[in-house]
C-alpha cells in the first residue's frame, strides 16, 4: 500500500515521470521549474528511463519539438515556468488546434516584471485561453497525482487535447515533505501505453497534421475543440475515481472543505490551500463556519459546479494569485462571478488578490480575510469591496 | 481510418470533421480545382511542338503530364492560367487565348 | 511549540549549508516516522549572503507552506550574522537559540536584542575541524539543534544517522567515522 517518502514538488514529478516513462521530453531549462528535466536526464544517464531526451535552444523549441514529436506518435513530456511558458505562447495553441495530447509540468512562477522568481500564477493564467487542459496542486503529492493521471486525460479520445500539470514554484517545488509514491507496476498499468489511432510516422495511413484551413472550416474546428475541453470534465472525474483505486488518494474537479454548511467561504488555488484549511480549523474551533473551495481543475472550468458548491455561502472571497490588470481583479475572480451569475447564485462575493511573487499569505491574513468577509455580511457590500489586496503595504488601511 | 476529405465540404457540421482538421489520404489538392481561377488559357500548337519537354518541369501547377515520353495537354481543371510555360517554350508552340 | 509541532528556523550565509542541514533534519525525522517539511527561503541564494532554511517538524500532517515567523528553535550556523540579521525575530521564549561560536551562552547573550529564552552554544568549527579536518558545520549543528529542541531522542538520532551515513559513505569509510564523532561529540559539548 503505497510507498512513504519524502520529497520536493519537482523530486516528486520528475519521479512520476520515470515511473510513466513517455518515449521523447524536449526541454529548456527555467527556475523553478529547471530540476525537472535535470532529474529525468540522471533517469536517463542511470538507466532508469528510455525517454529521448532533446536539449532545445529556447522553449519556443521545446514546445514546438514536442508537437513534432506528439504529432509522430511519441508519448511526450516537457517542462517549464515563468517567462519560459510566454515564449511557447505561438506554438501552445498549436498543440492545443492540433489535438495533440502531450504533457507539461508547469511551475508556477512569476512573470516579469520587476523580474523575480517567486511564485506566482500569471504564467499558466496567462496561457488560461490557449486551449490546454489545465489542472493545479496543493502539495507534493497532488502534483506528483496529478501528473500519473495526466495522459489518461489528455490522450482520452473525447478529450485529445494538451495538459499542464501545475505546482506552485519553491513553495511546492523545492520544499521537501512526506509524500506516498505509487508501485512501478500499479502506475505503469494505470497509465498504460500510448496507442494514438492517428500519428505521422504509422506507415500504414497518410497523415497530414495542421493543414491551412479557411473561413468555412476554422470556426467549426475551433467548435469541435471546444468540445474536447467540454468532454473533459466527465474524463477527469472518471479517471481520478480510478486513480483512487490505485492509490486510495480521491480527486475531483475541486475540494470542499468545511463548505457544506460554511456561511464564509474562500476560493483559491494552490499551496495556499493549506494555510487556508489551518485557518478554517481554528476559526471552526471558535464556532465560526468558515470553509474553503480548492480550485483543482482550471480547465475545464467547472463554474456550473462550483457555484452550486457556493450558493448556500453568505458572504465569498475568490482568492487570485495573479492579476489581470483589467481594473476588475484577477482571472478566477473574473470567470467565477460569471458562473455564479449564471447559475443565480446570490451570496455576496469579492475578489481578492494575494501572494504576488511569492509574497506569503499567513494563516493569520487568510483569519483577517473571513472576518472582513463576517463584516460584509452584516453591513454590506461596498464597492470599494469588489477588488482588492491582501498582505499589501498600503496607505489606506482597509 | 478517418473520414474521407471528399466526404468533407463548406456543408458539413462541425461534429463531422476529422479532429484538428487532420487528413488521412495523400493529393488531395487534386479534388480542388484550381482552374476555376484562370482568367487566361494556355494552347499548344501541335505542329510547332516538339516534344522537348521544357514546359513541363516550369509549370508551377504540375499541369502538363508526361505520357511515353511526350507531353500531352493541359490539366484545365488545375491550370490557373499563368502563361509561364508560353515563355518556356523555345519554339513558340505555346500561346494564351483570353477565357476558359 | 503546539500540538506536537516543532518549528526551527536557520540563519546562515550562501555556500555553508545551512539549506542542506535544514533538509537533512528533515530527512532524519522523517526516517523516525514524523511528517516533516524542509524548505528554503524561498529565492535565489548567493555565496556569502544571509540565507534562511526552515523545519516543521511534527505528529500531524503539515499543510500550511508559509515561512516561519515565530519559531520554536533558532540555528545560527554563522556567529558574524548575529551582527546584522534580528535573528531572535519572532523566537518563542520558551524555546531556544543555537549558535555556532566558540563563546560562551553568557558572552553572545548581550547580542541577542534581549531576548530571554534559552542560548545555547556549540564550537561547530572545532569539532568540524578535528573530527573531518574541514569546516563543514553542518552535523554538528544538526545533533546540537536535536539535543536541543528534543524532537527525537537523541539515541534514536544517533542510529539513524549512523545507518544514514553507512549508506551514504559505504566506499568512505574514514568519512564516516569522522561524521560519527562531529555527531557524539555535538551531543556532548553543546552547551
Amino acid at each position: 500500500m503505497g510507498i512513504k517518502e519524502r520529497m520536493s514538488g519537482n523530486e516528486a514529478v520528475a519521479y512520476a515521470m520515470k515511473q510513466v516513462n513517455p518515449d521523447v521530453m524536449p526541454a529548456f531549462p527555467i527556475t523553478p521549474s529547471t530540476e525537472l528535466p535535470q532529474f529525468v536526464a540522471n533517469y536517463i544517464s542511470n538507466g532508469q528511463m528510455d525517454t529521448e531526451f532533446i536539449p532545445v535552444e529556447s522553449e519556443h523549441s521545446s514546445m514546438s519539438a514536442a508537437i513534432g514529436a506528439e504529432a509522430a506518435g511519441a508519448r511526450t513530456m516537457t517542462a517549464t515556468s515563468s517567462c519560459g511558458l510566454a515564449f511557447m505562447w505561438e506554438v501552445l495553441y498549436v498543440a492545443a488546434s492540433n489535438r495533440l495530447p502531450l504533457a507539461m509540468a508547469v511551475v508556477n512562477r512569476a512573470l516579469s516584471g520587476p523580474i523575480n522568481i517567486n511564485a506566482e500564477h500569471s504564467d499558466s493564467m496567462g496561457a488560461r485561453d490557449s486551449g490546454w487542459l489545465q489542472i493545479y496542486a496543493e502539495t507534493n503529492q497532488e502534483a506528483y497525482d496529478n501528473w500519473i493521471q495526466a495522459y489518461r486525460i489528455s490522450e482520452h479520445k473525447d478529450v485529445l487535447l494538451p495538459i499542464m500539470i501545475c505546482q506552485d514554484g519553491f513553495i511546492t517545488s523545492h520544499a521537501v515533505q512526506n509524500i506516498e509514491l505509487i508501485e512501478d507496476e500499479k502506475v505503469k498499468a494505470f497509465v498504460g501505453e500510448y496507442k494514438p489511432e492517428h500519428y505521422l510516422l504509422n506507415t500504414n495511413e497518410t497523415m497530414a497534421i495542421g493543414p491551412y484551413a479557411n473561413g468555412p472550416y476554422c470556426m467549426e474546428a475551433k467548435r469541435a475543440q471546444a468540445q474536447g475541453m467540454i468532454n473533459a470534465k466527465q474524463v477527469i472525474l472518471d479517471v481520478a475515481a480510478e486513480f483512487a483505486s490505485i492509490s486510495g488518494r480521491k480527486y475531483g474537479l475541486f475540494e470542499e472543505y468545511f463548505l457544506e454548511d460554511a456561511d464564509y467561504a474562500l476560493v483559491a488555488i494552490g499551496s495556499a490551500c493549506g494555510n487556508i484549511k489551518d485557518a478554517v480549523d481554528e476559526l471552526r474551533a471558535k464556532g465560526i463556519k468558515a470553509g474553503l473551495l480548492k480550485v483543482r481543475v482550471f480547465r475545464p472550468f467547472p463554474g456550473e459546479e462550483m457555484a452550486e458548491a457556493l450558493r448556500h455561502c453568505k458572504v465569498v472571497a475568490i482568492m487570485d494569485r495573479a492579476e489581470s490588470y483589467s481594473s476588475q481583479g484577477g482571472p478566477l475572480g473574473a470567470e467565477l462571478m460569471a458562473a455564479m451569475y449564471r447559475a443565480g447564485v446570490t451570496s455576496k462575493a469579492i475578489n481578492v488578490i494575494y501572494g504576488l511573487n511569492g509574497r506569503d499569505m499567513t494563516v493569520s491574513m487568510v483569519e483577517d480575510i473571513y472576518a472582513h468577509l463576517a463584516e460584509i455580511d452584516k453591513r454590506g457590500l461596498r464597492s470599494e469591496d469588489h477588488y482588492n489586496y491582501i498582505g499589501l503595504r498600503d496607505k489606506e488601511v482597509r | 481510418m478517418g473520414l474521407k476529405t471528399a466526404d468533407i465540404n463548406e456543408h458539413t457540421p462541425w461534429q463531422d470533421l476529422t479532429t484538428g482538421l487532420q487528413i488521412f489520404e495523400p493529393a488531395t489538392s487534386k479534388m480542388f480545382h484550381t482552374g476555376e481561377w484562370r482568367t487566361n488559357t494556355p494552347v499548344v500548337d501541335w505542329s510547332k511542338c516538339r516534344q522537348c519537354l521544357l514546359c513541363v518541369p516550369y509549370c508551377p501547377d504540375s499541369c502538363i503530364a508526361v505520357k511515353d515520353g511526350k507531353r500531352e495537354d493541359f490539366d484545365l481543371d488545375h491550370c490557373k492560367g499563368c502563361g509561364i510555360c508560353v515563355k518556356a517554350c523555345p519554339f513558340n508552340a505555346i500561346s494564351m487565348k483570353e477565357g476558359k | 511549540m503546539s500540538q506536537g509541532l516543532t518549528e526551527i528556523r536557520w540563519h546562515g550565509r550562501g555556500g555553508q549549508g545551512a539549506k542542506t542541514a535544514a533538509l537533512l533534519l528533515a530527512d532524519v525525522a522523517f526516517s523516525v516516522g514524523k511528517y516533516i517539511q524542509g524548505f528554503p527561503e524561498y529565492g535565489p541564494e548567493r555565496m556569502g549572503a544571509p540565507i534562511t532554511a526552515f523545519d516543521r517538524i511534527s505528529d500531524k500532517e503539515i499543510r500550511v507552506h508559509s515561512n516561519i515567523y515565530e519559531p520554536d528553535y533558532v540555528v545560527v550556523v554563522d556567529e558574524t550574522l548575529l551582527h546584522s540579521i534580528d535573528v531572535t525575530a519572532g523566537l518563542s521564549e520558551e524555546g531556544g537559540i543555537l549558535i555556532n561560536t566558540s563563546k560562551t551562552p553568557g558572552e553572545v547573550r548581550p547580542l541577542l536584542n534581549g531576548y530571554k529564552g534559552k542560548v545555547y552554544t556549540l564550537d561547530a568549527r572545532k569539532i568540524s575541524m578535528e573530527t573531518l579536518g574541514k569546516y563543514f558545520p553542518n552535523m554538528p549543528l544538526l545533533a546540537g539543534i536535536v539535543k536541543v529542541s528534543g524532537v527525537m531522542d537523541t539515541w534514536v538520532f544517533y542510529a539513524e544517522m549512523e545507518k544514514s551515513l553507512k549508506h551514504k559513505f559505504a566506499k568512505k569509510p574514514e568519512v564516516f567515522d569522522g561524521n560519527m564523532l562531529a555527531i557524539r561529540r555535538a551531543l556532548e559539548e553543546v552547551v
